[in-house]
């Protein structure tokens, strides 16, 4: 398979297509648009389905429709879109239907701006909706991560009856980068046997997010509890580098990881024992592996586009093992790479003190 | 090795296709490359950028404080990069539309008459050609031939017919520097 020079966005709608994406809904929000343009022509020449949506909030409730009948659903759009989204999504978790939903992050709180953060980790990480649960997020640095992320949101979402979303940020979204697309999975896959598809011949199938009675709504919880654990328990996924010797660790997702990395490689080059722990699932996040490290490691050291969100993770991971610093910026900043050269020299100092 | 280039200019001089033709060729050379567009209310006016990092290891950040290489298409960009460009490197203008002459001694200024250069050869949108193959030809991080293949491997069926155009274009903004 050749490389092709791709953007972010329309790397993950390509990806999404060859992943067997059957029906497509979304409303436009820049820096995510070029997925929803691509998806708009690709779908229908394909005879599929592709819908703009009267708003996000129509567009989760038509994705919700979709899953419920065991079609292969996604939604794209951008933090405040997001937001808009969170009763649907919370419906879609409490009826087990699978979905995808990518969430191309732009500065916020508010409208905010239409620029590349981070700062919706905890929207997407901690609940994506009222109740008792965590989303599957994926969370990519590269435009290949974006394209293998999305085929793996796919196939977990369907393993699970689960929502996945790809937290990916307006830099993923824009940029171009030689990358492979997959070939194209079988399409259409069997319904599944839960799906609401017409019950002539057949028992009722339903789907429901509504238990009016205590014992049996503790009954589901308990039941989505357990799902979370299986998931916690084997779809942990990180990546890693210069760890054995490290003793400070700087662990950073997406861009912002990729970034840390650069910084991490050209101070290894100088003799500095650095190393650089890169989640690529943030739900579930890749605690047990951080936990080792910890145990290795003199310092670790955030590094987020937001004002400190993962960290608590990391905290959480590492158990007040070694100490944990932060370093952030915020508003649709990203960390230079000389600025983050910098960060590491303050925090390899300290670190270095307490070895 | 790594190379960093910020492609500035008005929108609709051809700035974002120029750092995209760039990356192409760093492509089709087997060289890792990132290309990252300005998408903010620039694209409603004003000036519009892209940077373009080339490198034969992994691509850590597309976006850097001090690139190396600037190629300046008006003077809006001029004033918003001079300054910006890292120690030793160069900085390509487009003099069509930079009336001033850089201030800096730090670094090679590469001084083109590009837009009048397209307009000779028929075609104003013919600029961002013009100034690759100066740049191109001052600095040989890729051979032009690869920047001409990866046009002609790249370019969109419907635009096919500009391809000659192109070329000729390419070939003057170099011809100028060895002059």
């Amino acid at each position: 398979m050749a490389r092709e020079l791709l953007k972010g966005n329309v790397a993950i709608a390509e990806a999404a297509v060859r992943a067997g994406c059957e029906a497509y809904f979304g409303y436009p929000i820049t820096p995510q648009t070029e997925l929803l343009e691509y998806m708009s022509a690709r779908m229908p020449e394909l005879g599929r389905v592709f819908l703009q949506a009267e708003s996000e909030v129509a567009a989760i409730n038509m994705v919700y429709g979709a899953a419920c009948a065991g079609v292969q659903v996604m939604s794209s759009s951008s933090s405040p879109g997001v937001s808009l989204m969170q009763e649907g999504l919370s419906y879609i978790a409490g009826s087990e239907v699978p979905c995808v939903i990518v969430d191309v992050m732009r500065g916020g709180p508010g409208l905010g701006n239409i620029l590349p953060s981070q700062s919706d980790y905890f929207q997407v990480t901690k609940s994506a909706g009222h109740g008792d649960y965590h989303p599957i997020v994926l969370a990519p640095s590269s435009v290949q991560e974006a394209i293998d992320f999305t085929m793996l949101a796919f196939e977990l979402s369907r393993k699970y009856r689960h929502i996945v979303v790809i937290a990916a940020d307006g830099q993923i979204g824009q940029m171009m980068e030689p990358a492979e697309l997959p070939d194209m999975l079988p399409y259409p896959q069997p319904r599944p046997d839960w799906a609401v598809t017409g019950a002539k011949g057949r028992n009722k199938n339903v789907v429901t997010s509504l238990y009016m009675n205590a014992d049996e709504e503790e009954a589901f919880n308990i039941r989505l509890q357990k799902k979370l654990e299986v998931i916690r328990a084997i779809e942990q996924r990180s990546d890693e580098f210069a760890t054995d010797d490290a003793e400070l660790l700087v662990v950073g997702y997406g861009t912002s990881g990729r970034i840390a990395m650069s910084a991490v490689q050209k101070k290894k080059k100088k003799g500095l024992k650095v190393g650089l722990f890169r989640p690529k699932t943030i739900y579930p996040f890749p605690e047990k592996r951080l936990a080792e490290l910890a145990e290795q490691v003199e310092m670790c050291l955030v590094v987020e586009m937001n004002a400190g969100q993962m960290v608590e993770d990391v905290r959480l991971a590492v158990n007040g093992v070694v100490p944990v610093e932060f370093y952030g910026r915020m508003g649709g900043n990203i960390p230079m790479p000389d600025e983050l050269l910098r960060v590491i020299e303050r925090y390899y100092a300290y670190s270095a003190v307490l070895a | 090795m790594q190379e960093e280039f910020v492609f500035s200019g008005f929108g609709g001089q051809g700035v974002m296709f120029a750092g995209q033709l760039l990356a192409y060729t760093a492509m089709d050379e087997g060289l890792e490359v990132t290309w990252i567009p300005s998408y903010g209310p620039e694209m409603r006016g004003g000036t519009a950028h892209c940077f373009v990092v080339i490198s034969d290891k992994v691509i850590g950040s597309p976006l850097v404080a001090r690139p190396m290489n600037g190629i300046i298409f008006n003077k809006p960009s001029f004033d918003k990069y001079e300054h910006d460009i890292a120690i030793g490197g160069r900085l390509v203008v487009n003099t069509s539309l930079v009336p001033q002459k850089s201030s800096r001694n730090d670094i090679e200024i590469i001084n083109i008459n590009a837009t009048d250069i397209a307009y000779e050869l028929g075609d104003a949108k013919l600029t961002n050609m013009v100034l690759l193959g100066a740049l191109l030809r001052q600095h040989s991080v890729l051979p032009i031939q690869a920047l001409e293949r990866a046009l002609d491997a790249h370019i969109p069926k419907h635009r096919r017919h500009l391809l000659e155009k192109n070329y000729r274009a390419i070939e003057r903004g170099a011809e100028l520097m060895r002059a």
